[in-house]
């Protein structure tokens, strides 16, 4: 059966869920095998085994670390020079698309980003303009490579050898152009990373301040979701940048969003109008954001939330 | 110090953007055209380095005669000059074409920062940046929400999923920002009236040395099989609080199966 190899996306061997759902996708199109770069290995095999890779590459030379972005695509490329793999699948995130981008010059392959789903004949799904219209499209020239957005595809676990080969690669003097010398990590707490998280709560300029967003966070963590927040709420600094949902902030498409005083500029449904389900909470019946609602209620934030948050402990019990 | 700053014409943001369907590319001719958003940031940060480093900055720009619009809202801004890429072998191009053209365009014009926006509204893939950096094989300083030049030494804020990394190169250097790097300046009358006897290149890919078949939709690398419109989300239920709304969205979420 063909090969299809997935990049790893994870924290120190720590596996991301959306490097499982693409496992989970590419058995559909072949033989998986996982790519995993850095450190921490070992950990990440025994999961990646449990999730049907047949093979783990790993690459975990101290220099790859030291590099962005430019040493995993030169990995990659090494491998569908040795392999001949029949596609690429890489996480759709930030980094996961710019070593799309940089693998596809090396090996002279087309890229296709974004895709919410791929079919046996590997002709990509990508959901366009917001959601609004929905694209087959396929690689024409050389291996194909796929960035595909998380929550595209369900986890389904079954057993592989998950057979550890080491790779390695001697960089180019041009991957090692860049260099990475400190990270900084601004997260708060325990809850589930955006971008994979089943459920979604979000805030925005009606939440009206840093100390408003505790409504939202016990809304969250009573039905164990994620936060996000709006472009205004990021910029008047009541909540990190990196929770901002949007057109330049993260894209999601979670099972579940719920807008908390958030109007619904374009540029924000750009990140999250492909949710399954979403809820809104403003007080402006006007508000864009009640077009895309699934459910809404117009209302003041301060009291249906915290209700809502009440209600969802008592029902789970 | 030598600036290029890319920009891309893209559909109002507002406007219904639609796919063509002879060609299976945007229509780009039935929508007004504006400036990416975030190239208008990147314009910014190219010209305050640009005043801080007594450099001069050079807008380029791929894209049909129409994208003039975009170049002179750049040079009204304050850019000194442009290239502007334009053949109608381009239409359709992918990235790997895209990227191919910027970069022959860019080539061996003695730039020291390229400076791109992180992500385009309309194709939104985010890749041009390092594919270009791929190609010139220089610093890939990407998604920047902060930028430092001191002398060669380029040092940025890349923005991550949970803060940021510091990373550093040395010019030449591809960099591209994030919209939370600064405050994008509104072009005044003088910068306008400046702007119109500003000089504008335009090249074509013969310029360039690009073959045509490795651009444009022909020498596509990926191509649309077929498009439709997404179908539209079942219209919602909405009410007004009476003070049981919270009750109500958990009457709604049980019904769903989320409690
Ligand atoms: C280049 C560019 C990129 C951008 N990228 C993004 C992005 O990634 N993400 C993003 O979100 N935005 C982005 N924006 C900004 C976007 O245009 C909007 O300005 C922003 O989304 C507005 O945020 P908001 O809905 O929270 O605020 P507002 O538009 O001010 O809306 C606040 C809402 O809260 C409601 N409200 C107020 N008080 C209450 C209350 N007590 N109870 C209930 N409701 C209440 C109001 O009725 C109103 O509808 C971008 C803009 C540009 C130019
Ligand atoms: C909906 C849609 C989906 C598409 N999907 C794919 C796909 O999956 N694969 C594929 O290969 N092609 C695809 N294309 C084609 C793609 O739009 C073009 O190749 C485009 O030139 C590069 O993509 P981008 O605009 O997303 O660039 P991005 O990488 O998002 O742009 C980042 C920055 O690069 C610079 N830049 C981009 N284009 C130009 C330009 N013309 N001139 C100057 N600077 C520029 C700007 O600074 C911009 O901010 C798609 C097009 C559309 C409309």
């Amino acid at each position: 059966m063909a090969e299809i190899l997935v990049l790893v996306d994870h924290v120190d061997g720590a596996v991301k869920k959306v490097t499982l759902e693409l496992l989970t996708l590419a058995r559909s199109l072949g033989e998986p095998s996982a790519v995993f770069v850095g450190n921490g290995a070992d950990a990440a095999i025994a999961t990646l085994a449990e999730n049907g890779a047949a093979t783990v590459y790993v690459a975990d030379a101290a220099d790859l670390l030291l590099h962005p972005v430019a040493p995993k695509a030169e990995v990659l490329a090494k491998l569908v020079a040795d392999k001949a793999p029949a596609a690429v699948l890489i996480p759709s995130t930030a980094e996961g698309k710019e070593v799309a981008g940089r693998l596809a010059v090396k090996i002279g392959s087309g890229v296709i980003t974004d895709a919410v789903g791929i079919d046996a004949d590997l002709t990509s799904t990508q959901s366009i303009f917001g959601g609004s219209v929905i694209v087959k499209s396929k690689v024409s020239q050389g291996t194909p490579i796929i960035t595909v957005r998380p929550n595209s595809s369900p986890v389904e676990p079954v057993a592989a050898a998950g057979t550890r080969v080491d790779v390695s690669v001697e960089l180019t003097d041009s991957a090692k152009k860049a260099t990475t010398t400190n990270k900084v990590e601004e997260s708060k707490g325990a809850r589930p990373e955006l971008t994979e998280a089943a459920i979604v709560v979000s805030g925005g300029r009606g939440v009206g301040g840093a100390e408003g967003f505790t409504v939202v966070e016990a809304l969250a963590d009573s039905l164990g979701g994620a936060v996000g927040a709006s472009r205004a709420a990021t910029d008047a600094g009541w909540y990190p940048h990196q929770y901002q949902v949007g057109q330049t902030g993260k894209t999601v498409s979670p099972q579940l969003y719920i807008a908390n005083g958030i109007s619904g500029a374009i540029q924000h449904r750009a990140g999250m109008q492909t949710s399954k389900t979403i809820i809104v909470v403003n007080k402006d019946p006007e508000a864009p954001i009640f077009e895309i609602a699934d459910y809404g209620v117009v209302g003041d934030l301060f009291s249906v939330v915290p209700q809502l948050t009440e209600e969802v402990g008592k029902r789970k019990g | 110090m030598k600036i290029a700053v890319c920009v891309k014409q893209v559909p109002d943001t507002w406007a219904e953007k639609k796919l063509d369907a002879g060609t299976k590319t945007l229509d780009r001719e039935s929508v007004d055209g504006v400036m990416n958003e975030l190239d208008e940031y990147a314009v910014e940060e190219a010209l305050q380095i640009a005043e801080a480093n007594s450099g001069e900055v050079v807008v380029v720009s791929m894209g049909p005669e129409k994208a003039t619009e975009t170049v002179r809202k750049a040079l009204s801004m304050g850019a000194d000059s442009a290239i502007h890429v334009q053949d109608a072998g381009l239409a359709g191009s992918d990235a790997l074409g895209t990227s191919l053209a910027l970069a022959k365009a860019l080539e061996g014009k003695g730039f020291d920062l390229i400076i791109f926006g992180s992500e385009s509204t309309d194709a939104r893939m985010s890749v041009i940046p390092a594919m270009v950096a791929e190609r010139l094989g220089v610093a890939q300083l990407t998604f920047a929400n902060n930028v430092e030049v001191a002398g060669s030494e380029v040092k940025i804020k890349r923005q991550t999923e949970y803060g940021y990394d510091e990373v550093t190169g040395s010019t030449p250097a591809v960099v591209s920002v994030v919209e939370k790097i600064n405050e994008p300046r509104y072009p005044s009358f003088k910068g306008i009236m400046a702007a119109k006897k500003k000089p504008v290149e335009t090249v074509a890919l013969a310029d360039l040395g690009v073959d045509a078949g490795q651009v444009g939709l022909g020498g596509s690398w990926s191509a649309v099989v077929e498009f439709a419109d997404a179908p539209p989300r079942a219209a919602g239920t909405v009410v007004t609080d009476e003070g049981d709304g919270g009750v109500k969205i958990a009457d709604y979420l049980s019904t769903q199966k989320f409690i």
